[in-house]
């Protein structure tokens, strides 16, 4: 299914001590290496913005073509992995929303099944 | 001319300018195909008989923003609103050139076209920013609103405390829903509108008038 696909989970602490074009660098360089990011909290609107907008620049024909992303409400985080991020990295789960990131012609798979990337990690 | 009246005059147009509030700059937002184009053509129309760009049902028709000046907007009440409207390209995470393939387009047309595409989501991403006053937020009403780009494009509006109104285009369409949309964005006004048989304009109209003057 995802197989060979990386994961990189950046945790909230991590998160809090990036600026915000340190933070879209980590996810476009990451994202376009065939990576997955998953954010324990989600990016501000400002952030977001920038996001994009850096997306758009990195664009190639038959290269990179942008990016996916889908946000997960804490609950659902927590109920399907068994407190994902708690167990990874020792602390609750954060109330901000949990942010996937992917490559656009990766993301279909993971979108189809909501719990996929939290089993996916919780079961490592 | 004496130096007395030269300063004088430079000083009062520099305070003319200064104090002249101008114009809200309303921009229409939303994705690609939402029918944006189809709605500025339809205002510019209704008040000034111009038209602002060309539609077509190939994503990514519009790839720079477009401004029309000066739009005066009134009711039977008397009140009236003077924008511009500035029609932005569709907002997007995602370009791949192999879809406009899909609908014809030569490759390096398509090519191009995505190209295009990438600056104009940057662009939009940037007036956002820096120049715009109010939103039209568009969204094809026959669509699912729960999209990763809907959310964010909202999220990121709403951090600039501009004053938003939701369209819900394409209600002449049998599957279209107005009221996913309201569950989706309960925060905002949704007017059901279908810009291209200029159905339920009136109420959109009003609604700007309430919200931009
Ligand atoms: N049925 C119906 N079709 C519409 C309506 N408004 C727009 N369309 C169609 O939707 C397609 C896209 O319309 P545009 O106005 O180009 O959409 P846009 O949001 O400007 O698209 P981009 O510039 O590509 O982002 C065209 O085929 C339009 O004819 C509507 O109210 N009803
Ligand atoms: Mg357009």
């Amino acid at each position: 299914m995802i197989q060979g696909v990386q994961i990189d989970l950046i945790s909230a602490d991590r998160l809090e001590r990036m600026t915000k074009m340190e933070k879209i660098r980590l996810i476009i360089d990451d994202v376009m290496e065939g990576n997955i990011v998953v954010l324990e909290k989600g990016l501000t609107p400002d952030e977001q913005s920038g996001l994009i907008e850096l997306t758009m620049q990195k664009i190639t024909p038959d290269g990179f073509s942008g990016i996916e992303m889908e946000t997960y409400a804490a609950k659902d985080a927590s109920s399907s992995g068994g407190g994902l991020f708690g167990k990874l990295f020792g602390k609750k789960v954060s109330a901000t929303r949990m942010t996937v990131i992917g490559p656009a012609n990766q993301m279909k798979t993971i979108k189809k099944d909501k719990d996929l990337i939290s089993a996916w990690v919780s079961s490592r | 001319m004496n130096f007395f009246i030269r300063t004088r005059k430079r000083l009062s147009k520099f305070l003319n300018a200064f104090f002249k509030k101008r114009q809200s700059r309303i921009g229409i937002y939303g994705p690609p195909n939402a029918g944006k184009t189809t709605l500025s053509n339809r205002i510019v129309r209704d008040w000034t008989g111009d038209a602002l760009g060309p539609v077509s049902e190939i994503p990514h028709e519009t790839r720079r923003a477009r401004r029309k000046e000066g739009i005066t907007i009134s009711n039977q009440n008397g009140n009236t609103v003077t924008i511009d409207i500035v029609d932005t390209p569709g907002v997007t995470t995602k370009i791949d050139y192999q879809e406009f393939i899909e609908y014809g387009m030569e490759k390096d047309d398509a090519i191009k076209r995505a190209r295009e595409a990438t600056e104009g989501v940057a662009e939009a991403m940037h007036w956002l920013r820096e120049d715009i006053d109010g939103v039209i937020y568009m969204l094809d009403a026959t669509l699912d609103p729960f999209t990763q780009v809907n959310i964010m494009l909202v999220g990121i509006i709403e951090s600039r405390d501009l004053p938003v109104i939701i369209v819900a285009n394409k209600i002449d369409l049998p599957d279209a829903s107005a009221s996913a949309i309201r569950k989706a964005f309960p925060q905002h006004p949704v007017i059901p509108v279908s810009g291209l048989e200029g159905n339920n304009m009136e109420e959109l109209y009003e609604k700007m008038l309430e919200y931009f003057g």
